[in-house]
């Protein structure tokens, strides 16, 4: 088979890859598996990932994990149920008043407590890990396209703020500058209204400008639709927000007859669905190039998937290999299914197309002008 | 006769709250393939007048609008703007406030992904269009960073790409530098050639593109509308560019439009004696000396090793492109922006001999020195009436009350105490934002790009007020595009090029022989040394 030519793979793939890999380290404290699943990740974004600025926002995530690692242990330490008997760090446990009683403040620090604290909030980093994952792989701007059609203009306007941000720092600094001009450089409550007019003055000119210029686009624009599809979609919506609030109601109370419970949640997640496939047909809007749906997209999806169902499998069979042996403690177990299904999840990082090169400006400013040799 | 692209039938407009309708019984008709050039003084309706035919007039900005305006038969009164899409393209004067998505391709996409246009047929207009515009090698570029020209074309080709009949275009040059302003003009004139696309464009300095014009509509002050053929057009309207105004002087008939033309009118002119009226050398004091000034931003060298003097009684004008450093330098000069070398020293008649250096003052007593006028102006004023903004002018600079508002009464007569600064028009806040600055009192004054937005006479009102600066010793630089205004203004020239000072001498010797800055009349008149309008009725006497 030929390598696959370079394309971005479909966003809502990446996070569907992401949330099975999530799913099957949910049910995880067993360290072996949980770095497995940690390097799986890791290799798929760094042999996957775009040349857009979230890309590089995994690293941020890894932070993120190390640092609720840290807090775990800490917490653990200060006010931790300090269990088993190999004692590795003895400190003064402090008595706190009848008030406060069950909580124990610092005391002895225990082997087997402190890794039960550990891959605790390994789990967790390695479960966000993931997100970070879908995060860096999937362009978020790619992803508000693919939205349905009724729910695509809520996506521009996300898009839309997430472009005018830099736009107002912009300003800022403006406005701060334009101040010193007239030697004001007082800082602090009594600067705010000198920098905040402004500024408000100038984000809501570039407001209504966009505004304006999306109007005379076409944003909004609507197909003619017959009152009675409008009746249609208007029933389908409330209808299947109506019966979703019953069945989760029926799930959560248990005293109510089966038939409330999942089977009019799923009515309902129908009811909605047709609402806004009803919707969508009365916006006219297309979308330029959008992301195929191929093989590569099934295959990122399943090996996620595959990840989940095979430590669903462990856990139903042998639970215990999936966890830290704590009481004895020993070196956890190693089972082949699990290993197998997180190696699985990593074949997106060579089967997948490799992501597109990043765009090149075509002309470059301020280079040095090439000498001309007079001949 | 066939159906016109664009029709007003009897159109009035009222805005709430305005003594009188901006747009008085106004009809049109405009006809497909035309392009069209909408002159008038600032504020006289212009953009009103381009609302209408967009349908933003009155659907997004209020006002009652009274009459008919029909596009190819579709009613404003029924249709909204966004009904309008596929028929009408909207081009702004600033691109980037108008952008939605962050990239060159999805930009020109976005139009038609609204209209619900098929994928094949989108991404074959999108190469049509890249084609068209010459901005093949944009396409995956980021748009915050093309430069100004390049992003007013991303800006034409997005509304292109919808397929629509009319572009409307409303002062698409104004924040372009003459390069930028020449290649989006091409693209216009090719639109209209090419693809019989009508054009409405309503533009400040009509001399960059009434050659080009079929029609000229002409709104009035009073609101009033005409609509004519160009020459006929121009004899008689409020604003005129040189060329216009030489042709009006000299009696010619037709009224030539173009250099060109007028050069051919003007044959007798070149053998005359080269005489031009004298400008007073000046020979005041040095009041700035910049010595080797070199700032960046991160990794970009705005201004690379400049060394320059001003002296008291000169206006200099700062040229260049787009990104040349005219603006870094200005801060710099003024000592708010940061060198990374180099030293900037103002001399003053009481200070030390060797100056002081702007850099080692804080805000207050800089701007005692040197003042500045940065390029967004409004920036300055924060207050809510134009009152409020004197007073605090005359406290922040330690005057006594009412310097201030004698300046401004001075430079703009009957700017209302109690008005909002945003309810004024272009001139007069650039004239409140002036009488701030100068309520310091500051020996040197720079302008960035002051002539934005103001039409001829506010020119000349600018032109007089600097005048009167320099006549009492005050030293003036002025960074801008507008080489009319240059030749009409400036007694020196400074042109930079990436950072670096390529010409600096007298303004008769930097720009006649420049093809990119010599204005109009120069090129009219060539072998001749004349600027102005002044300059040749100074020369030739009484027109022949």
């Amino acid at each position: 088979m030929s390598p696959a030519l370079p394309r971005s793979v479909h966003p809502v793939a990446w996070w569907g890859w992401a949330l099975g890999l999530a799913v099957a380290v949910s049910a995880v404290t067993n360290p072996f598996l949980l770095l497995a699943a940690l390097g799986v990740a890791a290799l798929v974004v760094t042999s996957r990932r775009g040349s857009s600025p979230w890309a590089r926002s995994f690293r941020l995530y890894l932070w993120l994990g190390v640092f609720i690692v840290l807090v775990r242990t800490v917490l653990h330490v200060l006010v931790g149920l300090k269990t088993g008997d190999t004692v590795v760090l003895p400190l003064p446990e402090v008595t706190l008043p009848s008030w406060a009683a069950g909580i124990d403040v610092l005391g002895d620090v225990r082997l087997e407590g402190l890794l039960r604290a550990v891959t605790d909030g390994l789990r967790l980093a390695v479960m966000i890990a993931c997100i970070g994952a879908a995060n860096a792989l999937a362009n978020p701007k790619r992803l508000l396209r693919s939205l349905p059609g009724a729910l695509s203009e809520i996506g521009s306007a996300v898009v839309v703020t997430i472009t005018v941000a830099p736009q107002l720092a912009d300003s800022v600094q403006r406005v701060m500058r334009a101040r010193a001009l007239r030697g004001d450089t007082a800082r602090g409550i009594r600067a705010l209204p000198r920098i905040a007019l402004p500024v408000l003055e100038d984000t809501l000119d570039r407001s209504l400008m966009l505004a304006s210029a999306m109007d005379s686009r076409g944003y909004g624009r609507r197909r003619v639709v017959t009152p009675g599809a409008r009746a249609l979609t208007s029933v389908c919506t409330l209808g299947g927000l109506l019966a979703s609030a019953i069945g989760i109601y029926g799930i959560l109370d248990s005293s109510t007859p089966g038939w409330l419970g999942a089977p009019a949640l799923l009515t309902g997640a129908a009811l909605s669905l047709a609402g806004i496939w009803l919707g969508g047909r009365a916006n006219a809007r297309s979308t330029y190039r959008p992301d195929p749906w191929r093989a590569a997209e099934w295959l990122a999806v399943g090996s996620g998937v595959a990840a989940a169902v095979a430590v669903r499998v462990v856990l139903r069979a042998d639970a215990a290999s999936l966890g830290m042996p704590l009481d004895p403690l020993s070196v956890p177990a190693l089972p082949l299914v699990a290993v197998t299904g997180l190696l699985v999840a990593a074949l997106p990082a060579f089967l997948t197309p490799p992501p597109p090169p990043p765009a090149t400006r075509g002309t470059t400013t301020r280079t040095a002008p090439i000498p001309v040799v007079a001949t | 006769m066939s159906t016109p692209v664009v029709q007003l039938d009897r159109v009035s407009v009222t805005f709430d709250g305005a003594p009188g309708p901006t747009l008085r019984d106004v009809s049109l008709r405009i006809d497909e393939g035309e392009l069209v050039l909408v002159v008038g003084r600032t504020g006289s309706g212009k953009s009103t007048l381009l609302g209408t035919i967009t349908g933003h007039v009155p659907h997004f900005t209020g006002g009652t609008l009274a009459g008919h305006v029909r596009l190819l038969g579709r009613d404003t009164r029924e249709h909204r703007p966004r009904d309008l899409a596929d028929l009408v393209g909207v081009v702004g004067q600033d691109p980037l406030a108008g952008f939605v998505t962050d990239t060159v391709e999805e930009e020109l996409a976005y139009g038609m992904e609204q209209l619900g246009l098929g994928a094949a047929t989108m991404r074959k207009r999108v190469e049509e269009t890249l084609d068209v515009l010459g901005i093949a090698d944009l396409r995956g570029a980021a748009l915050r960073e093309l430069s100004g020209g390049q992003q007013q074309r991303v800006a034409i080709g997005s509304v292109l790409t919808a397929h629509p009949r009319v572009i409307v275009l409303d002062e698409p040059t104004s924040a372009l530098d003459p390069t930028g302003a020449e290649d989006v003009l091409a693209t216009i004139t090719r639109l209209v050639h090419d693809l019989a696309v009508t054009v409405v464009v309503a533009e400040h300095r009509i001399e960059r593109v009434l050659q080009y014009a079929d029609t000229v509509v002409h709104v009035g002050t009073d609101g009033v509308v005409t609509q004519g053929d160009p020459a006929t057009a121009m004899v008689t309207a409020d604003v005129a560019p040189p060329v216009v105004e030489l042709g009006r002087w000299a009696g010619w008939s037709p009224l030539p439009l173009s250099v060109r033309d007028a050069r051919r009118r003007a044959t007798a002119w070149r053998s005359l004696a080269p005489r031009h009226p004298d400008r007073i050398p000046t020979d005041g004091p040095t009041l700035v000396e910049a010595r080797d000034v070199v700032i960046t931003h991160g990794p970009v060298v705005a201004v690379a090793g400049v060394d320059l003097t001003l002296r008291g009684g000169e206006v200099t004008a700062l040229m260049g492109r787009n990104g040349a450093g005219k603006s870094s330098l200005l801060w710099g000069l003024q000592g708010s922006g940061d060198l990374r070398s180099g030293s900037v020293r103002v001399h003053a008649t009481d200070g030390p001999r060797d100056g002081v250096d702007v850099h080692r003052l804080d805000a207050a007593q800089r701007r005692r020195h040197v003042g500045l006028v940065p390029q967004s102006a409004a920036d300055l004023l924060y207050l809510d009436s134009v009152g409020a903004e004197c007073v605090q002018a005359d406290r922040e600079s330690g005057r006594e009350a009412g310097t201030c508002r004698g300046l401004l009464d001075g430079l703009a007569p009957g700017v209302p105490d109690d008005r909002h600064p945003r309810d004024l028009s272009e001139g007069q806040r650039l004239a409140v934002v002036l009488a701030v600055q100068l309520t310091a009192d500051p020996p040197v004054l720079l302008l960035d790009e002051p002539t934005r937005g103001l039409d001829y006479a506010g020119k000349a009102a600018l032109r007089r007020s600097l005048h009167d600066l320099t006549a009492r010793g005050r030293s003036v630089v002025v960074s801008t595009h507008d080489v009319e205004f240059v030749a009409e203004t400036a007694d020196r020239v400074v042109v930079l090029a990436a950072g670096e000072v390529v010409a600096d001498g007298p303004t008769r010797e930097v720009v006649v022989s420049s093809p990119a800055f010599a204005p109009q009349v120069a090129k009219i008149t060539a072998p001749q040394p004349w600027l102005t309008v002044d300059d040749v009725r100074y020369a030739v006497g009484a027109p022949s």
